[in-house]
């Protein structure tokens, strides 16, 4: 029997023989619980508190709990979600990641000055590898799968036990195929495309179950479009969510991995527990409308819309290439005077980067304005929290009431040219209708 | 393992901003988070958890827990003292989540449709049975298996981790 992506990297990193095993060792199958081997092991400025107090109380001073980490190389800090410090508390919080990578020599702690948002920074940094089993204690770790990584979020006590053991328990997941045909339209991306996806499957369509992101159309994605899906698989309950590996990948790759990787590729007779194809030819840009990320329309079909605040940025849309989209509508036009259009660059590569091509020119003289790299609005931490009935299209991953501020706020979600578009208009609109 | 309680419901979907809002994310104990705990759903949640002689018990729609990874998200609710999470079903994260820090829950539709706001409950989390007082009624759900029903047993992931080390 063939097996699927998820199913192969889970059964390379198994190290047991639990439930299920197959004694020939011939793999996995969705239901079974296996202990996994770990690859990367990542948390940020507010789940590693948690995460590090759980580490030491493993610690009971004999046997093989040491107290250090299982491989210093291998766990990943990132201080990105209320940095910089947004209060006492989170500076504390921020303090703690610090004495920890101290203590324990972790070269991969990235604080403010090396930081960015940790899923656009840690494949810019080459952390993670096609075939790598990865967790993190941030639901969003499910964008390593465009790298053909099985990739998970889980919470700080799994990544506490996983930093000293370097091993997790899973549930091999069922996996769903998901199979995009047709020719993109101008203005759709990667955003467009999950949040379709989303909106035809719901927010539990892909409950306990990997995504497989596949078809025609994903061969011309870029890596900036498949880390944007991968990112908001979770969005739909998925484990995780993952593209074949292909040349783009390789490309990518090759230039910011330096350690070996194995690339798994599906068996043509792989197990399925669902096949899905959108036509991508029909689609126009969408938005999802508070307060779910299935709450999915095309962006003509949902009424006029007035908005006080646009953010560009965050996990699923802070890259480059979503910044040049975005300076793209932005060129030689105003934000509309009562918006607040907030760009936020992914990493301290990403801005750079921006920087140099002129987009944060655009960005400023267009009446917006340019964060340093955090997670900041997006969960309505700081820089750009909403009031009561106030409104903001936004390139992030949630609109669950209150997600950016007040509950009486509304979050629309969209693509970067759906959100700049609308900072001109000052209401959501499609770019064509500027 | 028997658990009793008060149920309070809820419906699909309620994701762990709603359970703890991201702006109490600055504070990592159960008791500082508990304070918090639904508070833009119910500001009097918190409050009345704390004050009433039996722990409530959260009965929930579909899906609960959805959304972020956050552990504080049941660790509020453990803090503020409900004895069980009954669902239709839960998000993953939020699932291992509870095992791991010790929060009991069971996935079980019928005893969620079958009960109202008020009603007392008596689980039986070995057992897997779910007993509705007040209504004379007994569901059954599905075992747990056996090294998560260890992780429960032992009282979270990292008591149960340091046993098998």
């Amino acid at each position: 029997m063939g097996h699927t992506l998820a199913e192969k990297i889970i059964a390379a990193h198994r190290v047991d023989g639990a439930q299920g095993d197959d004694a020939n060792g011939r793999g996995v199958s969705p239901g079974d619980h296996v202990q996994a081997r770990v690859d990367v092991v990542l948390a940020n400025d507010i789940t590693a508190p948690i995460a590090i107090r759980e580490f030491r109380r493993l610690d009971d001073g004999q046997g093989s709990l040491s107290g250090r980490v299982f491989d210093p190389e291998r766990v990943v800090l990132v201080a990105d979600h209320f940095t910089p410090n947004k209060d006492i508390k989170s500076a504390e919080q921020c303090r703690v990641l610090r004495k920890f990578a101290q203590e324990q020599g972790l070269p991969h702690h990235y604080d403010v000055g090396r930081a960015g948002i940790e899923h656009v920074l840690l494949p810019e940094q080459g952390l993670v590898a096609p075939g790598d089993l990865v967790v993190g204690a941030d639901s969003h770790t499910c964008t390593y799968g465009a790298l053909g990584a099985f990739a998970t979020g889980m919470g700080s006590t799994d990544i506490g036990v996983a930093m000293a053991t370097g091993q997790v328990w899973l549930r091999v997941p069922e996996t769903m195929r998901i199979v995009y045909t047709g020719k993109l339209r101008r203005w759709v991306g990667g955003k467009d495309l999950i949040l379709e996806t989303i909106g035809r499957i719901g927010v539990s369509g892909a409950l306990y179950q990997t995504m497989e992101f596949a078809g025609p159309v994903v061969k011309s994605l870029s890596m900036a479009a498949r880390f944007t899906m991968s990112n908001m698989a979770i969005e739909a309950g998925g484990k995780a969510g993952l593209f074949d590996i292909d040349e783009t990948t390789r490309e990518y790759v090759g230039r910011r991995v330096e350690r070996a990787y194995t690339a798994y590729r599906a068996d043509q007779d792989a197990e399925y527990s669902r096949f899905l194809e959108i036509d991508v030819s029909q689609l126009d840009p969408v938005v999802a409308l508070p307060h779910l990320p299935d709450n999915v329309r095309p962006v003509g079909e949902i009424g006029e819309i007035e908005i006080d605040q646009a953010v560009i940025g965050s996990c699923t849309n802070g890259r480059l290439e979503d910044l040049r989209i975005a300076a793209e509508v932005l060129r030689r036009r105003r934000v509309a005077p009562h918006v607040r259009c907030i760009v936020i660059p992914g990493t301290q590569q990403v801005y750079l980067d921006a920087v140099r091509e002129g987009l944060v020119e655009v960005f400023i003289e267009a009446g917006g304005v340019v964060s340093t790299p955090t997670c900041g609005p997006c969960l309505g931490g700081h820089m750009g929290v909403l009031a009561a009935g106030e409104r903001a299209v936004s390139t992030t991953n949630r609109n669950f009431r209150g997600r950016m501020g007040d509950s009486a706020s509304e979050v629309y979600l969209s693509g970067p040219a759906v959100a700049a578009a609308s900072a001109v208009a000052g209401r959501i609109v499609h770019p064509d209708a500027l | 393992m028997t658990i009793e309680g008060c149920v309070w419901t809820c419906g699909d979907h309620v994701d762990t901003d709603a359970i703890i809002p991201a702006r109490y994310l600055n504070v990592s104990t159960a008791e500082a988070l508990a304070v918090h705990c639904f508070e833009d759903v119910d500001a009097e949640f918190a409050g009345k958890a704390a004050a009433e002689e039996e722990p409530r018990i959260i009965v929930a729609g579909q899906n609960f827990g959805c959304g972020s990874s956050r552990e504080h998200a049941p660790l509020a609710i453990k803090g503020v003292g409900v004895s069980c999470v009954i669902a239709k079903s839960f998000a993953r994260i939020f699932y291992r989540n509870a095992i791991n820090i010790g929060l009991p829950i069971l996935v079980c539709a019928a005893a969620v449709e079958g009960a109202e706001a008020g009603d007392r409950l008596c689980i039986d989390l070995g057992a897997g049975t779910i007993t509705n007082v007040t209504r004379g009624e007994t569901y059954e759900t599905p075992p747990f298996p056996g090294f998560i029903m260890d992780i429960i047993d032992a009282g979270g992931l990292v008591a149960y981790t340091r046993q098998q080390a």
